[in-house]
C-alpha cells in the first residue's frame, strides 16, 4: 500500500499544466513545445558539448578498442583513433561468441516483446481512459501498484516454473514473463485519454460497431504514433534485458547480452575481441536511436510528464 | 446519445427467458441487444485482462511463492523435491557475514550511483531547457548510454578502469596521481561500478526532467523576475517544486533499481565468473548474493531467502521515505 500512492500523486500535480492548453490535436503530445526558455549562452554550449562527449566518448573508445589488436589496446597511452582490425575483429567476435545466433535470438526476443507489449497496452490503455466500467480506478491503480514489484525478486519460482514447462534455456522462457508492461499500459492510456476524442468513439457505437471494431478501426489509427514510440523503447528494453535471460538461458542459445558475458569469460583476454563483440551488440539499437532518436526522445519526454 | 434511445427498449427488458415469448421477428433484435449490452459490460474487462493474466502468472504468484520456497530446502537439481526447514534459511541468513556484506554494498553503491546520478540530470535538464541550435542532437546524445546494454557497458568501463593499462590510471598518472587499483579495492570498485549506472541512466532521468521542466507554466517564471529573482532563485524556487512530482518519481525509480543491481557488479572486472562480486565479495550486491546462493551453490531455498530480503529492504527505504516526508510536512 505504501508503494501504490506514490505515482499518483506524482500523477497528479505534473498533470494539470500539461492540460490546460485543450484540443491542439493528439499528435501535440508526443512533440515538444517551445516554451519561455532563455537561449543558452556559451557556458551553457561548453558544458553541453562535454556532456554529449561524456555520453558518446565509451561508445567512441569501444569502437577505437575493436579496431586495433590486443597489444595495442594494453599500451599506454591508451589508443584514441581507430586501428585497421575493425573488421577482422568483427569477424571474430560474431564466429567465438556465437553472435550470429544470439542476434537472431534478440531480434525475435525483442520483437515479440514488443509486439505484444503495444498491442496489449493500447487494448488496455484505451480500456481505461476511454470505457466506463466497474473498478476501473482500482484497476488501474493496481497497474501502477505493478511498476513496483521488481520482477527479479520472483526468479526462483520463475526459474522451477519454466523447468516444469520444459521452457528452460529456451526463448519462450525469455518472452513469456515479458508480455505486457504497466509502464505500456499507463503511457498508452495517457496518450489515448487526451488524443481520443470522445466524439469519435460514440460516434462508432451510433453506427452500431462493438467495441473490438471501434478499437480496431478508430482506436488504432489514432494511437499509431504513439504505438511506434513504445514498440521502439520496449525493443530497446527487450534487447538490453539481463538478469532474467542470464539465469534462464545458456550459452548455447543465448541472448546478444547473455553471449557478451561469454567474451570475456576466458582466462587470457583479448580485449580488441572484447570491445569487437560489444560493438556489435550495441550497433543495432544504435542505429535506431540514430534514425528514429527524435521520436524516441518525444516518446520518453511523453510518458515523463505523465508518470 | 442515439444509442441509448434505439437500443433502450429491448436492453431494459429484465434478462427472463430470451425469445420464447416474443414474436418471430424480436428474437434476433434480443439477441442483438443483449450482445451489445455483453459487449458494452463485458469488453472492458476483456481489454485489460491480457495485462493481468500475465502480470499474475509471470510475477504476482512468483513472488508470493518465492516466500513458500523460502521456507523450504531445495537443490537446483532436484527443484521438486522440497523439505520444510520453518525459518531455518532466515536465521542462517541472519548469522551470514555475506548477507551484511552485501546488503552494505548494495546500499552504498545505490547512494553513489543515485545521489549524484540525479543531480547530474537536473544539471543536464536545466541545460537542454535552454532553447539553442542541435537541441535534438544534444538529445539523442545523451539518451546514448541508455541504448547500450549493461553487459555491453560493464565491457566498456572494466577496459576504461584497467589497473594497468586503463584509461583512468593513463589520465590520473598524467596528474600525477598514482594508480587506483579500481578493482580489487573497495571503494574504487564500488565507485567505478556506481559510473556504470551513472553513465547509463543520467541522459535517460535528464529527459524525464526536461519533460516536466518544460510542463511549467512561463506565468511562474514571469511573476519570479518581477520579483527580482535571480536565474538561481528561479531554478531553486520556480523550477524545482515545478518537477517535485517527476523528482519523486525518478527517486522511487532509481531505488527500486539499486536494490536490484546485479548486471554492472556481474561483468565488471571478472566477468560471468564473478558472482561474487570481487576476490573478498568487496562489491557483491544482493542480486549477486541472491544469484550465487541458486545458481552456484543451488541452495534455490536460500535464494528466494535472499529475494525476500530484497524486497523487505524495499519495502523499508519507501516506508522511512514516507515518514520522513510526513515528519517534514508537520515540522
Amino acid at each position: 500500500m505504501t508503494t501504490h500512492s506514490l505515482p499518483a500523486r506524482t500523477d497528479a500535480p505534473a498533470r494539470t499544466p500539461v492540460e490546460k492548453p485543450p484540443g491542439r490535436g493528439g499528435r501535440r503530445l508526443l512533440r515538444q513545445r517551445a516554451g519561455r526558455q532563455h537561449h543558452a549562452g556559451p557556458l551553457a554550449y561548453v558544458l553541453l558539448v562535454i556532456m554529449a562527449v561524456l555520453s558518446i566518448f565509451p561508445l567512441y573508445w569501444t569502437m577505437v578498442a575493436a579496431s586495433t589488436d590486443n597489444t595495442r589496446v594494453s599500451q599506454t597511452p591508451p589508443p584514441f583513433l581507430p586501428g585497421p582490425n575493425l573488421f577482422s575483429n568483427l569477424a571474430r567476435a560474431w564466429d567465438e561468441a556465437a553472435l550470429g545466433k544470439a542476434m537472431m535470438n534478440s531480434l525475435v526476443v525483442a520483437g515479440v516483446i514488443a509486439l505484444s507489449t503495444v498491442m496489449f497496452a493500447t487494448l488496455a490503455g484505451f480500456a481505461f481512459a476511454k470505457l466506463r466500467f466497474k473498478g476501473r480506478n482500482a484497476l488501474l491503480m493496481l497497474v501502477i501498484g505493478t511498476m513496483m514489484v521488481p520482477p527479479q525478486l520472483g526468479v526462483v519460482p520463475l526459474f522451477m516454473m519454466m523447468s516444469e514447462l520444459g521452457w528452460s534455456q529456451q526463448l519462450p522462457a525469455v518472452i513469456f514473463p515479458t508480455l505486457v508492461s504497466a509502464v505500456g499500459v499507463f503511457f498508452m492510456r495517457q496518450y489515448l485519454s487526451e488524443a481520443l476524442p470522445d466524439e469519435l468513439v460514440e460516434a462508432g457505437r451510433v453506427d452500431g460497431a462493438h467495441s473490438l471494431r471501434i478499437f480496431w478501426s478508430i482506436v488504432l489509427p489514432v494511437a499509431r504514433p504513439a504505438m511506434a514510440v513504445l514498440f521502439m523503447i520496449t525493443f530497446v528494453h527487450a534487447w538490453n534485458d539481463f538478469f532474467w535471460p542470464f539465469v534462464v538461458l545458456d550459452m548455447t542459445n543465448p541472448t546478444v547480452p547473455v553471449a557478451l558475458t561469454q567474451l570475456s569469460a576466458g582466462y587470457v583476454r583479448d580485449q580488441s575481441l572484447i570491445m569487437a563483440g560489444a560493438l556489435l551488440g550495441t550497433l543495432p539499437l544504435l542505429a535506431m536511436f540514430i534514425v528514429f532518436g527524435r521520436q524516441i526522445v518525444s516518446g520518453i519526454m511523453a510518458g515523463a510528464v505523465k508518470g | 446519445m442515439a444509442t441509448s434511445t434505439t437500443k433502450a427498449p429491448a436492453g431494459e427488458e429484465p434478462p427472463g427467458p430470451p425469445g420464447k415469448t416474443g414474436g418471430e421477428g424480436t428474437a434476433p433484435r434480443r439477441r442483438g441487444a443483449l450482445l451489445h449490452r455483453l459487449d458494452i459490460k463485458g469488453a472492458p474487462y476483456a481489454f485489460v485482462a491480457p495485462f493481468f493474466v500475465v502480470f499474475a502468472a509471470f510475477s504476482f504468484y512468483p513472488l508470493v511463492y518465492t516466500s513458500w520456497i523460502s521456507l523450504h530446502r531445495v537443490e537446483l537439481a532436484t527443484l521438486d523435491v522440497m523439505e520444510w526447514v520453518a525459518f531455518d534459511n532466515y536465521v542462517e541468513l541472519w548469522g551470514d557475514s555475506r548477507f551484511w556484506n552485501a546488503l552494505q554494498n548494495t546500499i552504498t553503491i545505490g547512494v553513489i550511483s543515485t545521489v549524484p546520478q540525479l543531480l547530474m540530470a537536473l544539471g543536464l535538464a536545466h541545460l537542454l531547457n535552454y532553447r539553442m541550435r542541435a537541441s535534438l542532437f544534444f538529445r539523442v546524445a545523451s539518451l546514448v548510454p541508455y541504448a547500450t546494454s549493461v553487459a555491453a557497458a560493464a565491457l566498456v568501463f572494466t577496459m576504461i578502469f584497467e589497473r594497468d593499462f586503463g584509461m583512468i590510471n593513463w589520465a590520473l598518472g598524467s596528474v600525477g596521481i598514482d594508480p587506483v587499483d579500481w578493482e580489487a579495492d573497495k571503494w574504487p570498485a564500488q565507485v567505478a561500478i556506481s559510473t556504470i549506472v551513472i553513465w547509463r541512466w543520467t541522459g535517460y532521468n535528464a529527459l524525464l526532467y526536461l519533460a516536466a521542466m518544460q510542463a511549467i507554466p512561463a506565468d511562474r517564471y514571469e511573476a519570479a523576475s518581477l520579483d527580482g529573482a535571480s536565474r538561481w532563485q528561479q531554478f531553486t524556487h520556480v523550477t524545482v517544486p515545478g518537477i517535485r512530482s517527476t523528482i519523486v518519481f525518478t527517486i522511487v525509480l532509481s531505488t527500486i533499481g539499486a536494490t536490484q543491481l546485479f548486471g554492472e557488479p556481474l561483468i565488471f572486472g571478472q566477468g560471468p565468473n564473478g558472482v561474487t562480486g570481487g576476490a573478498d565479495n568487496q562489491y557483491q550486491t544482493l542480486g549477486l548474493l541472491l544469484y550465487e546462493e541458486g545458481w552456484k551453490n543451488y541452495q534455490m531455498g536460500r535464494s528466494a531467502t535472499v529475494a525476500w530480503a530484497m524486497f523487505l529492504l524495499l519495502v523499508l527505504v519507501f516506508v522511512v521515505q514516507r515518514l520522513t516526508k510526513r515528519l517534514r510536512r508537520t515540522s
